[in-house]
């Protein structure tokens, strides 16, 4: 089980300081980063606590298995520290909250949640997901609200996802597959982390696209394309779901072109940025990762994230790279889909 | 009243006129909350000639006469008060001229909003008008006549001052020449450099004459239109974020609004800026600038911008603003007024607040919504609320809540925007005894039976 305490003393033994050392948000060497973490572990202030653009990244770059991310959130939060504008964390608070609007399919066994992303309810159709659908949860009801780490907010994830969980309980279900990685961390270990029973198994939707093209992999033709992929902040909840990135491009023929921003090394699409720091930094981020996918000839963006395939969408297409979602990407593989989205006859 | 009927039928065509049950319980009444009434006859004239000759026997007959766009205004101006004829314009909508370099357009009285657009989209893309959100079906004229805002009423103030020229037809039947046209072929002022008659007539509701033309400005339709809303939970800090923005002089059209559903929406005051490029260069430049005028309050997190959906934007974008239309079936029954002061900016924390109470204390679905004018020299303030026809309770409650918006609204410096008979009497009796007299003389001189528009604008 993810335990997300804290050891101060890891940090001061750190020989990297690779959580803020690594950030591609604020400028620190590896003393100070030692310095900085331990000051904010102790509780006193640091600039971190003002500066941190919640990209989770540090959660993935701590190798020692301290949760620099996840301090810094409760820290700010006992602080009062705010993050986004007192507005925009309200509107996405009121976006989360239940209304008894969900959708539910014909519930199994093995269930797809599709969070309250309207997106998925068009794109989960087709051979990919025919030994699931029309098994689906969709609503505010099954949303894993993980989002408002972004706010700073923990207090709201711990009162809304005990109610989540019952929600899927009262369903009795025994696996769900999350179609968003925020989703997929929830539930495989930060509600574990805070102390939540999860009565169901909870499977990474790239995990469960690969098993799916492997079982469908007669039908694959090789897409022959080069692809920039954009990850998503909330990937880094789960960089151990990472690989299947390359596994799937490499089972459907698409080449993932060598980039600087990617893997460990991924910008943020600039949504969050936007939202909670203004023009300035939202549009160096965006150019940056942009001219970085022009440069390195993608033909193609790839989204895991629908909120990062809204921010950068209409960007990456106007510099003549196709934006695509990965289940989309998937159904061209097998014939769903042809390269202009259009179902080919 | 048959010799009435024929006379009429005479003036406009036997297809053209009514006084059947079934045509005056519709000509009773507008979408609003006032109570009807009836006319005598129904004409709808094809020609400014047959509104002459039906204005001349009015005025022998000494018969109300109520000019009528598309009876959209919702407080009850075109409601026949003493009855009388009922002067439908919708057949007069021809689109006379649009002259492209000089960027106006000269319209017959009865031209819709929407065909203007439309016409204007076809054949002079590149020039618009500032259209506003009531229905396509609202009329140009009916809109100038009371003051109306539209989507460009930021940069160029009320749709009444991008007027540049009228032709009415005045209460004992002759025609009258407003502005350039008057003394030229060209429809390019509706005063300047001679005295200014317009406000003879415009924001008189018909009292003192029919406008049978009418000649507005139009202006650069930029191929690119954007949308950014600033989110802000603190209603004291619009006011100072409106001037901020309108300083930078890149903000097209600025909406502000408060609603409680959908949930997105509750708790927060949210500022539209709607904003215009030839290139994306152009458009990424006024973003710019109008990001930058708000940083401070990004800064101290009293507001932010959301991001907005692609899937939202044409919605947001849509003109007219549909979601106007979607308010009124709120609470079921389609029924929707809205009382919409004009009013200083750094009024909009009292307007924002009073909006909460009433709708609380009377237990009505609401909207505040704001529209800044002319770069912040005021703004109009809408109180609307939705409630059920069927529902005579919530009727009467929203009847309440109205008035005292009203009385609130003179109280806080604000003056009625298309003002009930009733706020009329208010502003009236508010009025400079001077203005007052000068009202009454004018309306005297051009309406010396008082057939026009009876009831409205009356000087006691």
């Amino acid at each position: 089980m993810v335990q997300l305490s804290f050891d101060a003393h890891l940090c001061k033994t750190c020989p990297t300081g690779d959580c803020l050392v690594k950030c591609q948000y604020l400028d620190v060497d590896r003393e100070k980063a030692g310095e900085e973490m331990v000051k904010i572990s102790e509780g006193k202030d640091s600039f971190v606590l003002q500066d941190c653009v919640t990209c989770y990244a540090c959660e993935e770059y701590c190798k020692r298995g301290n949760h620099p991310f996840y301090l810094i959130t409760e820290r700010r939060q006992e602080k009062g520290i705010l993050v986004a504008p007192r507005a925009i964390t309200r509107q996405w608070v009121n976006i989360g909250e239940p209304q008894g609007k969900y959708k539910v399919g014909k519930i199994r066994d093995k269930v797809l949640s599709l969070g309250f992303m309207p997106e998925y309810l068009e794109s989960v159709k087709g051979e990919l997901f025919e030994d699931l659908m029309p098994s689906y949860v969709f609503g505010q009801e099954f949303f894993c609200n993980v989002v408002y780490i972004h706010f700073a907010d923990t207090a709201i994830i711990k009162q809304r996802l005990p109610r989540v969980i019952d929600h899927f309980k009262s369903l009795g279900v025994r696996e769900v597959v999350f179609m968003h990685d925020e989703c997929y961390g929830a539930f495989a270990s930060l509600a574990p982390a805070y102390g939540m029973e999860v009565p169901f198994k909870a499977v990474h939707y790239f995990e469960y696209l690969y098993q799916r093209l492997r079982d469908l992999r007669d039908k694959i033709r090789p897409l022959r394309l080069k692809a920039a992929y954009q990850r998503p902040c909330s990937a880094r909840l789960c960089p151990d779901k990472h690989h299947f990135v390359r596994d799937i491009m490499n089972l459907i023929g698409v080449e993932l072109v060598e980039r600087q921003y990617q893997d460990e090394n991924a910008l943020c699409c600039s949504g969050i940025l936007s939202l909670c720091f203004g023009y300035d930094i939202a549009h160096d981020v965006k150019a940056r990762n942009l001219a970085d996918m022009v440069k390195h000839g993608a033909q193609y963006c790839v989204f895991n994230c629908p909120a990062c395939q809204n921010t950068l969408g209409a960007e990456v297409a106007k510099m003549g790279i196709r934006p695509i979602h990965m289940i989309d990407l998937c159904r061209m593989a097998i014939g769903e889909k042809s390269p202009n989205g259009v179902r080919p006859t | 009243m048959k010799n009435i009927l024929q006379a009429l039928a005479d003036a406009v065509g036997r297809d053209y006129v009514s006084d059947q049950p079934e045509e005056m319980y519709f000509y009773a009444r507008d979408p609003g909350l006032m109570p009807p009434h009836q006319p005598d006859y129904v004409v709808v004239p094809g020609t400014v000639e047959e509104i002459q000759t039906v204005v001349r026997l009015a005025s022998r007959e000494k018969i109300p006469i109520v000019p009528m766009g598309a009876g959209m205004a919702l407080t009850g101006l075109i409601i026949p008060l003493k009855g009388g004829i009922v002067l439908d314009m919708k057949r007069m909508n021809r689109i006379l001229e649009v002259h492209e370099k000089a960027r106006y357009a000269l319209v017959e009285g009865g031209t819709s909003q929407g065909f203007l657009k439309s016409y204007l989209e076809e054949h002079h893309p590149r020039l618009r008008h500032s259209i506003p959100d009531s229905p396509a079906t609202a009329t140009i004229a009916a809109n100038v006549m009371i003051h109306g805002q539209g989507r460009l009423t930021q940069q160029y103030g009320f749709n009444s001052d991008m007027v540049s020229g009228l032709e009415v037809v005045l209460a004992s039947g002759e025609i009258c020449r407003i502005g350039s046209c008057a003394v030229s072929p060209d429809w390019f002022s509706k005063g300047a450099p001679f005295p200014d008659l317009s406000g003879l007539f415009l924001g008189w509701f018909g009292a003192t004459g029919i406008i049978t033309k009418i000649a507005v400005k139009l202006y650069p339709r930029k191929k690119m239109r954007d949308v950014e809303i600033f989110l802000t939970d603190d209603e004291e800090l619009v006011p100072s974020m409106i001037y901020e923005l309108t300083h930078t002089e890149m903000v097209e059209d600025i909406n502000i609004f408060v609603q409680p559903r959908p949930m997105i929406f509750r708790g927060n005051h949210h500022i539209a800026l709607f904003f215009t490029g030839d290139t994306d260069e152009e458009l990424e430049f006024k973003r710019k600038l109008i990001w930058h005028a708000l940083d401070p309050y990004i800064k101290s997190k009293d507001g932010g911008f959301m991001g907005i959906p692609p899937v939202m934007k044409p919605t947001l974008l849509d003109m007219p603003q549909k979601s106007v239309s979607r308010f009124a079936d709120v609470k079921k029954g389609g029924g929707f007024e809205y009382s919409g002061p004009i009013i200083l900016v750094e009024k909009y924390p009292q307007c924002a607040r009073k909006i909460v109470e009433l709708a609380a204390r009377y237990d009505l679905g609401y909207s505040g919504m704001a529209r800044i004018i002319g770069r912040g020299h005021s703004m109009m303030y809408g109180f609307a609320f939705t409630f059920n026809r069927a529902d005579s309770e919530m009727m009467a409650r929203t009847r309440s809540a109205l008035c005292e918006i009203s009385l609130f609204v003179l109280e806080l410096g604000g003056v009625f925007w298309k003002p009930t008979v009733e706020e009329q009497k208010m502003a009236l009796e508010k009025m400079d005894p001077n203005t007052r007299a000068l009202m009454k003389m004018i309306k005297a001189n051009l309406d010396p039976l008082g057939i026009m528009n009876p009831g409205n604008w009356e000087v006691a």
